[in-house]
């Protein structure tokens, strides 16, 4: 019945197939390669990665696939309609649009990881230490986050851009402090389940002290959930972002971020809507891109929906 | 530590009755909530690199102006006393001076909430219509190209940005096709004729009785309140229809069928009066994330609502008008939250 895998023999899908595994690795490898199997089968969520792997291409090779450079001038040649030369048109000052969306796929792509790198960290630490030590250091850090999640993002990102100033460096940290409470929430969630687990009495026992229970044994268990919850987050950070550049609080111009292209589209709106409608389907086949892949990525992980 | 705490019986059973108890414990979170709003709003309001008494007495001022205004700040108190003044400021509604318009803040507030409360009951309104609707048919027909339908909605709702399909509207549906009336709440020959009264431009114009100019009110605001309840469609369905999977699962469903009532009546007078309470609480928290929607659906469409009056204060750098309206966002969110939470208790038997 158990399937001994003899090197050479099986192979990799041998490997990965097999009904006993024989190693944690293996253990925990088979999982990642069935959970991959389940979300290659959903074909929404493909399309969803596929969406992302392009935006990835596209703002690696940005420069070799934009036939322009983002910011040259042609006053001659301004607000154009989309056409050979200028597949998405030409802005206010003769600029291709075509690739300012270009290169603003990589301000939108810095921006989300940018979030993510602060966010994460603070709220998986403040989640953890708050669920591990329990008492009132829980009740004080879960009241702050309490507090944090009584104003929605998009508000008190504003109230912290208005505190910071406008720019895309301020933005960034506005939206970073408007998005780790959830993930707070959620590894606390996690620390509780597992803190009074036989492992980590162990751990106790043997003398380790408390801070490195919790970065060594308790934050690797919350990690799954909360990239899960990270990704779930991406279609909202980049509507976020998008906003604050569209508000005037964000990106600044000339840059070509794509919130801040469209609101200067928008005053060219009805002469030249093409001004807004290429950076605006932008942001939305993005953020549709990051819904899917989450969407997909909780079918497999979180099989109760089924 | 870890280990006893797991198995912690419950604290002393109180001799009060159980709601007393309830009440006390919602009372003092909600209380310490506000206080953390309060804490939080005037950190903000000292990180702001803007000099507040620059703002008040401009560049020009004498060192002996500035002094005595920096005084009357009570600047020149410690940081707890100036807490102490800003809570008792902010309790009494004493918001200061919106500079960038001159007026009260509380008085500018009063003028520009009834606008936005009124794209947003609208809104709502549409969202509650079709999101429901939308969830119980995808639940009930699951797999069906109805769900697929609902999954693809729920997808857009979520994605796209309300700014910008803001915008395409308006080029198509105003500018193109001329269907609706374009930003603003009224055509500029309608200002003013009919009196405020509550402030809500549809409400105020059928008191005043003027037919005309409900019918361009409401042509104006149809297309920012369609473009916002987006959003809440999704919002809505998405969880109807999860919350009547896991009705629509249960035993008592299949009794009820097997007792012979018809499918439809099983899931109008069972299932669907089971998740009401539900449905409820989030269409509340749904009209409360409106609020942050209005925030760029106003500046789309011009909408003199509190979106664009805080955009506004923000872009001009007004900080009373910017703290008050992120102050009084959070106690509409704290509250909503807390009458969900009592409408939880008082009307599902099973949190009892």
């Amino acid at each position: 019945m158990t399937t001994v895998i003899e090197p050479g023999k099986g192979g990799l899908r041998a490997y990965l197939t097999a009904e006993v595994s024989q190693s944690p690795t293996q253990a925990s490898l088979q999982r990642l390669y069935f959970g991959c199997v389940r979300f290659s089968q959903n074909p929404l969520a493909m399309v969803g990665l596929a969406i992302l792997v392009v935006l990835l291409l596209v703002a690696i090779f940005a420069p070799l696939i934009a036939p322009f450079p983002m910011n040259e001038q042609n006053l001659a040649r301004r607000l154009q309609p989309p056409s050979g030369a200028h597949w998405f048109g030409t802005d206010e000052l003769g600029r291709d649009i075509f690739s300012r969306v270009v290169y603003g796929s990589r301000i939108t792509l810095q921006i989300t990881c940018l979030v993510v790198i602060i966010a994460a960290p603070v709220g998986l630490l403040v989640g953890t230490v708050s669920g591990y030590f329990g008492g009132w250091t829980d009740t004080i850090l879960m009241r702050i986050t309490d507090i944090f999640l009584s104003f929605p993002g998009l508000i008190l990102a504003l109230a912290f851009v208005a505190a910071l100033g406008p720019g895309i460096r301020n933005a960034v940290i506005a939206i970073a402090l408007t998005i780790w409470p959830p993930m707070a929430r959620l590894a606390r969630a996690e620390t509780l389940t597992v803190r009074s687990s036989d492992y980590i009495a162990a751990i106790r026992a043997q003398g380790a002290p408390a801070w490195r229970i919790v970065v060594k044994h308790v934050v690797p268990m919350c990690l799954s959930s909360v990239i899960i919850r990270v990704t779930l987050n991406m279609a909202g950070i980049i509507l976020t972002a998008a906003a604050l550049g569209f508000l005037g609080l964000g990106a600044q111009p000339p840059m070509p971020e794509w919130g801040a292209m469209l609101s200067t589209g928008r005053q060219y709106l009805l002469g030249s809507w093409f001004l807004a409608a290429a950076p605006g389907l932008a942001i939305l086949v993005v953020s549709l891109g990051f819904n899917l892949v989450g969407d997909g990525l909780r079918d497999v992980l979180d099989p109760r929906d089924e | 530590m870890a280990v006893t705490d797991v198995n912690r019986q419950p604290v002393a059973k109180p001799k009060l009755p159980l709601w007393v108890w309830d009440a006390w414990r919602i009372g003092s979170s909600v209380a310490a909530t506000l206080l953390g709003l309060l804490a939080l709003t005037f950190f903000i309001g000292r990180m702001l690199p803007i000099d507040p008494v620059i703002a008040i007495v401009g560049e020009q001022a004498d060192a002996s102006t500035y002094d005595m205004v920096y005084k009357q700040l009570g600047l020149d108190k410690p940081l707890y006393v100036q807490f102490w003044f800003f809570i008792s400021d902010m309790l009494r509604g004493e918001f200061g001076n919106a500079l960038f318009t001159g007026n009260k803040v509380s008085a500018d507030l009063m003028r520009v909430f009834p606008a936005t409360i009124e794209l947003a009951t609208i809104a709502i309104t549409i969202g509650v219509c079709l999101g429901v609707p939308i969830g119980v048919l995808a639940a009930v027909y699951r797999g069906s190209p109805i769900d697929h339908f609902a999954r693809v909605i729920g997808l857009l709702g979520y994605s796209v940005p309300t700014f910008w399909s803001g915008l395409m509207g308006l080029v198509l549906f105003y500018a193109m096709l001329g269907w609706v009336g374009g930003p603003g709440r009224l055509d500029v020959f309608y200002i003013d004729i009919v009196d405020r009264v509550t402030g809500l431009m549809l409400v105020d114009a059928l008191i005043a009785g003027e037919w005309e100019v409900f019918q361009n009110a409401f042509s104006h605001i149809v297309l920012p309140a369609s473009i916002l309840s987006f959003n809440a469609i999704a919002f809505i369905s998405r969880l109807t229809r999860s919350f009547m999977l896991a009705q629509l699962s249960q035993e008592y469903i299949l009794a009820a069928r097997v007792k012979g009532l018809s499918k439809w009546k099983v899931i109008r007078k069972h299932a669907f009066r089971n998740i009401a309470v539900q449905l409820l609480t989030i269409v509340a928290l749904a009209y409360a994330i409106l609020l942050e929607g209005a925030v760029v659906t106003e500046t789309v469409f011009a909408w003199p609502g509190f979106g664009r009056y805080l955009v506004a204060g923000l872009l001009a750098g007004d900080m009373n008008a910017v703290l008050a309206c992120v102050l009084i966002v959070g106690i509409i969110f704290v509250t909503i939250n807390l009458i969900c939470d009592l409408l939880y208790r008082i009307l599902d038997p099973r949190t009892k």
